[in-house]
């Protein structure tokens, strides 16, 4: 091409906080490249493969489902029951005139953090299938995009707080929503593991091959 | 840890760009060209970075002062009626004897957004002074900075659960105030001032702090783009 003398160098890494340069090493499963200049995380070779990987994303999907479904919490006083789901702290939020939060949770807690699932599933997929997906750049993008965003570990932390304060007013107890956000938590967080930067670099080998 | 200073190899320096986005490293891309592989802008330095952070960052400063004077909760119980802003929830929860949930929601409401906000503008100004002093440590910093970051979001989960689960009708009652909303900008706003920052900035020299590559030859715009150069 006469456009540009742009080279491609997969021989080198460079450090996105500091901008040194390194020579890619071969790793072992499990193992990170940290950078010598500023000790961030260069580069890693996952601990799990592509099936463990997309075995997680479906597990995730399950329990996101329950989590969602169940009740989070109830809370007793007076003969009065009060149930409260992820979708109804949603709802009350909006009629008591602070809509900020209400999209705040939405978005951070259940729309972004499920969005995050089915790109996961489907950019897997496309790696192990070793097929050219059509919308793999644009998946990859945005799983990039809503990574600071989903805040489902937040949440539980939130919540946890709230029903400690409250148990000194009337009795609350846990339900198995709290328990499924509890394991959502620990799934997507293994998922976090996963560098997107492996998978741009297993899809182009599959792409190529 | 020996001081790594002897000999590090800049990308800045040598005309390799890594993409911000796939990681993938390019050598001498034409200035306006996207990434061939995610088809990302390819930047040596995030352009605008600094103005942005900036903005962001009074921003988020000066809707702290109303995150912290308004209330966030309306309580109502029997007869009686009051307001609580986090610091005063905080209080309340410290002479309750609840020392662990004060000590959580004061370390997450009140020092997280502080420190965040504190940490960022000292990385800016010395980024814009010039300053190259313990550029490991600022690093470190930036990275704490981009982890902590969503945690502040703690409080607004747990006043959404308060006013959705204690509602007995003329018994008792929350409604929220709209200083959680002020808080929850607060939260937003420095993760995008956080965001915004090129913590590259940090190793960068003042003589040498230019947001593109001195090596790149001048393309036509309208080729520049080809994803298909080698």
């Amino acid at each position: 091409m006469t456009t540009s003398t742009t080279k491609i160098r997969p021989d080198l890494a460079i450090c996105e906080h500091c901008d040194s340069v390194h020579q890619r090493l071969p790793l072992e499963r499990g193992e990170a490249a940290d950078c010598h200049v500023c000790g961030a995380t260069l580069y890693r070779r996952p601990m799990l493969d592509l099936d463990a990987m997309l075995a997680l994303t479906v597990a995730a999907l399950i329990v996101f489902v329950v989590a969602n479904a169940a009740p989070l919490v109830t809370m007793e006083s007076g003969g009065n029951t009060t149930r409260g789901w992820l979708l109804s702290l949603v709802a009350t939020t909006w009629t008591s005139g602070v809509g900020a939060v209400s999209a705040i949770l939405i978005g951070t807690v259940f729309l972004f953090p499920l969005a995050q699932i089915l790109l996961y599933f489907y950019v897997l997929q496309a790696c192990r299938l070793k097929q050219q997906a059509s919308r793999f750049v644009d998946a990859m993008h945005w799983l990039r995009r809503l990574r600071p965003w989903s805040m489902v570990q937040v949440f539980l932390i939130g919540t946890l707080v709230s029903i400690i304060k409250m148990s000194h007013l009337a009795s609350v107890k846990p339900e198995p929503g709290l328990w499924a956000f509890g394991v959502l938590t620990i799934l997507l967080t293994a998922l976090g593991t996963f560098e997107l930067r492996e998978l741009w670099a297993l899809h182009e080998e599959a792409a190529n091959t | 840890m020996s001081e790594p200073t002897g000999r590090i190899v800049r990308g800045i320096e040598h005309g390799l760009v890594g993409c911000e986005a796939c990681g993938l490293v390019l050598e001498r891309p034409a200035h306006g060209s996207d990434c061939p592989r995610c088809g990302t802008p390819v930047h040596a330095r995030r352009p605008e970075s600094l103005a942005r952070s900036w903005a962001f960052l009074v921003a988020a400063m000066i809707l702290y002062v109303p995150a912290n004077l308004l209330p966030v909760l309306h309580s109502t119980k029997l007869f009686e009626s009051w307001s609580d802003t986090i610091l005063s929830g905080v209080v309340a929860l410290w002479e309750d004897g609840a020392y662990d949930l004060a000590i959580i929601v004061f370390t997450a409401s009140i020092v997280v957004p502080l420190l965040k906000m504190g940490a960022l503008a000292l990385l800016l100004l010395e980024v814009q002074r010039g300053g190259r002093q313990l550029p490991r440590e600022r690093a470190l910093l930036y990275r704490i900075l981009e982890y902590i970051g969503h945690w502040s979001m703690l409080d607004v989960f747990a006043v959404a659960l308060l006013v959705t689960l204690v509602h007995f009708g003329a018994l008792a009652s929350v409604e929220p105030g709209s200083g959680i909303v002020a808080f929850g900008a607060v939260v937003v706003l420095t993760m995008l001032a956080t965001m915004s920052f090129d913590p590259r900035l940090n190793w960068d020299t003042p003589r040498r702090r230019v947001t593109s590559l001195p090596a790149a030859p001048a393309v036509k715009p309208d080729t520049a783009k080809d994803p298909l150069s080698p």
